[in-house]
This record gives structure tokens, sequence and C-alpha cells, in this order.
């Protein structure tokens, strides 16, 4: 999909959408550094067949 | 967007993840071509990649931030130049477009990237030589053109060639969507003789601050298409931190052979892709998507699976000896 461009200026919308994918990668660095860390021993012992 | 595609651009941003978190470089390369095998039209392909590399860099950035393996004076020369370079990269794009020949340029240019990445990758997987690199950045480091910068790792080199190298990946980056990691990262090691650690941390950085201004460029003009972008993040940011735990595991010389024929493989599909469409050959289209996408899924689970044999401390049995080159 396209970005709409019926109502702001093309620099703010720009703007936002940088500001949209920089958000989202903190969130997910974040968010998957707590699963992997919490999750990561246990994964690899078990693909360790022990 | 359909939920069923939303899912399939999760699992590729995954194995995409996996491959740069593994090899530290190797997103946009993959993601601007796949969309362009879709059937999205260039421009789209090439500022959704953009702003993917962004996202992406980003997430490495952080990761890299505190080890202080960054050459902020490198970085600055460099962003600077690749800045001019994307703008002009982005004006050739929307000249190619209006004369209607964007997306023939843009697969070509495609094709023969990726085609001599892909065979000096392939080269340098068989060959421990390294006397001509360093003969390389030695020559480099000998031009005298002023004015004359000293890097971290005691290298002295033109800041005039800095610049022209980050000119020229500049162009390339806004001509196709990529980053321009896995240019820049060769042309910093071999070509100004910077040391590995640094050339990666700067290199990250200044794709972090390139990648935000190419995205900007395109989505300036509505040029990106924010729910494949996010669905590849989503996907991408996992598989990046599975890469980089696989990559204390597995030596990636064992895998470069499988990531310089992928690289073949993307040059092929974008050829496949070209000619299905200029001829009408169905079954052509049909074999660049299986070829792309069959070559992401083969070498990210080659890396997954060296990776378990490691764990299990096998390197005899069937599967163990197939994941390595």
């Amino acid at each position: 999909m396209i970005i709409d461009a019926l109502s702001v200026s093309p620099i703010v919308r720009a703007v936002g959408l940088i500001g949209l994918v920089l958000l989202e990668a903190m969130v997910l660095h974040v968010s998957y550094g707590v699963v992997t860390n919490t999750l990561g021993p246990n994964v690899k012992r078990a693909l360790g067949g022990e | 967007m359909s939920l069923l595609l939303a899912g399939f651009f999760v699992g590729f941003g995954l194995l995409i993840g996996i491959l740069f978190g593994f090899f530290g470089m190797g997103g946009s390369f993959l993601v601007t071509p796949a969309l362009l095998v879709m059937g999205y039209p260039s421009r789209v392909a090439v500022g959704s990649g953009l702003a993917f590399v962004f996202g992406t860099s980003v997430i490495g950035a952080l990761r890299h931030r505190d080890h202080g393996h960054v050459d902020y004076k490198l970085a600055v020369i460099m962003t600077v130049a690749m800045t001019l370079g994307i703008e002009a990269g982005k004006r050739v794009v929307d000249a190619l477009h209006a004369a209607g020949t964007a997306d023939l340029v843009i697969s070509v240019a495609y094709v023969s990237l990726l085609a001599t990445v892909g065979l000096f990758t392939f080269r340098d997987a068989r060959s421990t030589d390294t006397t001509t690199s360093v003969d390389l950045s030695e020559r480099v480091q000998a031009l005298e053109i002023p004015p004359m910068v000293t890097l971290r790792g005691d290298v002295r080199v033109s800041a005039s060639i800095i610049f022209g190298i980050g000119l020229v990946v500049g162009v390339l980056s806004g001509l196709l969507g990529v980053g321009g990691g896995f240019l820049l990262m060769p042309a910093m090691m071999y070509g100004l003789g910077v040391p590995a650690a640094i050339a990666v941390g700067t290199d990250i950085l200044q794709i972090t601050i390139s990648g935000a201004f190419g995205a900007f460029v395109y989505a300036r003009d509505g040029f990106v298409a924010l729910p494949v972008v996010a669905t590849l993040l989503a996907g991408s940011a996992l598989g990046a931190r599975i890469g980089a735990g696989v990559s204390e595991l597995v030596d990636e010389d064992d895998i470069k052979g499988y990531f310089a024929t992928m690289l073949l493989a993307g040059s092929v599909a974008v050829a496949a892709k070209r000619v299905g469409t200029a001829y009408d050959i169905g079954v052509l289209n049909t074999a660049s998507i299986a070829l792309i996408f069959g070559a992401t899924v083969v070498v990210s689970g080659a890396i997954l699976l060296a990776a378990v044999c490691q764990l299990r401390d096998d390197n005899t049995g069937f599967w163990c000896r197939l994941s390595t080159t």
C-alpha cells in the first residue's frame, strides 16, 4: 500500500513514517531482548540435546 | 494487506534477520529484488527497501552502541557523501521513470551488482590469500590527496577518497534501495585498511543515518509501503538476534559459499523476472520467485543447522556435513 497523501504535507508524512519505523525498531529491540534472554538458554540446551 | 501476506512478510523478515545478524549485512539487497519479483512498482520496492534498511540498522546500532567500534570522523565524511549520492540516485530513478525505463535499468543494475559481488564472495570463500587486499589499502593510503585524515587504528588516508567512495555507494543506494553495507564493508576494510571491528561499527551507524535519509526521500513522494516494512521488521528484529547468537558458535567462512550462492540466485531471479515479463513467460516469473525465496530459506537454514551441529558437537553426520561449504 502506498501511503495516502490526502491530508498532510509530504515532509510531515515522511518524517512521521521514519518516526514510526524508529519506534517499532526500538520496541522490537527491547521486547525481543527480554524474550531471547528468558528463553535463549533453554532453547540452546534443547537444541544441544541435553 | 491480507493476514496470509503479513505472515509471509514476517517469516521472510525472520530469515533475512538471521542472515543480517550472522553476516552483519544482507537486508535490502534481498528485500528490494523480492518486492520487484512480487510485482511491486520499482520506486515502491526501492523506497520500502531503504525504510527496512533503516529499521534493521537501528536495531544493529543499538546493539553495537556500547562497544565503541565507531570512527565518527569516517562516519561523518561517509554520511555527507552518501546523502548527496542518495539524492542523486533518486533523481536518476525519477528521470528513468519519466523515460519509462526505470524497471528495466534497476533490474539490470541489480543483476550486474549481485552477480559481481557474488562471484567475488565465491572467490574469497575459496581463497586464504590476503596479499591483494593489503596491497590495495597500502596503495590507497599512499595517495596524498588533501585533506588527509587520521582514522582510528592509526590509518592515515585522503578524505577526498573516502568522500568519493561514499558518493558512489550513495548513488547505488538511492538507485537500488540498498543500504550499502555489502559494498561499504569491503571498501573500508580492503580499500582503506580500516580494522574490521571499526568498519562494522562505523558501517552500521552511517547506514542508519543514510537509510533514514533514503527512506525520507522516497516517503516524501509516497513510495514507501509501510505495512510491508512493519511486517518485515517484526520478523527481522527477532532473526537478527538469532543470527548474532549463532555467529558466536559458527565460523562465517564455513557458510560463505552459501552466501555467494544466494547473491547469484538473486541475480538470476531478477533477470528471469525481467525476461518473463518482457516476453510474457509465466514459468520464468514463478521460477524467479522460487529462486529468491528458496535461496533465502536454504542459506538461513544452513546457518541454523550449522549452529545445531556445533551445539551437538557433530561434524560427521550427513546433514551437518551438508550445512557447511
